[in-house]
């Protein structure tokens, strides 16, 4: 898997638009946690899930990338927009997004990339993957999900049901716990 | 394509959003970083499986796993922060100290260490 890997520079086409789109994601993730606007936050949100998307394209996980878009864009933003209007937040800027614990936050998150970054760096330089399109299809995924994965996948769909049943219990007024 | 590309997006990634839980007071922007966390786990789960080049995809198959239980987390998530919007009045997460530790003052009769028991 290492064996005659082209060296690192330059990148090549498919490398060249992963690493625009890695740009895009990194960049609209950072907007994320910057904005001043609630709203906005969840609207950067996604287009960095779009660029994310886009980056599994490139790595040909074709199915990942479109349940990402269906998930990922279609439901859970929009379930964050639908907390942001029930929650009155302020359509406007608001002050006050941000803690008072800023500086130490930012100190923790730019140690933990420096630590990631220089071990993931010193681990990976030499290895190579080459991209086979159809690799990530969804007929290998479904037989290797079907075939193999399936005590997880149904585990997860019990886990889904739970989730499901607990939000609605959750969110109900008229449900009251046993006194 | 080089590992370390997806590699070192996805740690970037994964360090602002811990930037983003630990410095966003808002309940629904930390749930917001809690997700780019996760989409900085499945970058690395699928750049791993293409390199691998798994028989079995157990790479991207976690991955959906992780996003389905992303969904479900942010669904229980929101119902919480509305549950707790409903009896407080606020999702600020700096507010809401009901559960924190109760800070008395020293008792000067006592050694320090021994007052807060």
């Amino acid at each position: 898997m290492t064996s005659q890997a082209p060296g690192l520079w330059p990148p090549s086409g498919p490398e060249v638009v992963f690493l625009l789109l890695g740009a895009v994601a990194v960049g609209t993730a950072l907007l994320v946690v910057t904005t001043r606007q609630l709203v906005h936050a969840a609207l950067w949100l996604v287009v960095c899930f779009g660029a994310l998307a886009g980056g599994y394209l490139v790595l040909t996980a074709e199915f990942v990338a479109w349940v990402q878009v269906l998930i990922y864009v279609g439901a859970v933003v929009v379930l964050l927009l639908f907390g942001i209007m029930l929650t009155r937040a302020p359509i406007g800027p608001s002050a006050g997004l941000d803690s008072g614990n800023r500086w130490a936050a930012a100190l923790v998150a730019v140690a933990t990339a420096a630590v990631l970054v220089t071990v993931v760096v010193t681990g990976f330089r030499t290895a190579y993957a080459p991209l086979h399109p159809g690799q990530g299809a969804a007929e290998p995924l479904g037989a290797s999900v079907f075939r193999i994965w399936v005590l997880p996948f149904e585990a997860l769909s019990v886990l889904l049901l739970a989730a499901l049943i607990g939000a609605i219990v959750l969110s109900r007024t008229d449900i009251r716990g046993r006194e | 394509m080089h590992v370390v590309y997806p590699v070192v997006v996805s740690a970037l990634l994964f360090s602002i959003g811990v930037y983003g839980v630990l410095a966003r007071r808002n309940a629904i922007l930390v749930l917001m970083s809690v997700e780019l966390m996760l989409n900085a786990v499945n970058l690395n789960l699928v750049a791993f499986d293409v390199w691998l080049r798994d028989r079995l995809h157990g790479g991207q198959v976690l991955t959906l796993f992780v996003i389905v239980i992303a969904a479900a987390e942010v669904g229980l998530g929101l119902a919480i922060v509305l549950a707790v919007f409903r009896t407080r009045r606020t999702v600020d997460v700096d507010r809401l100290r009901a559960l924190a530790e109760v800070v008395r003052a020293p008792d000067p009769g006592r050694p320090d260490g021994e007052g807060a028991s």
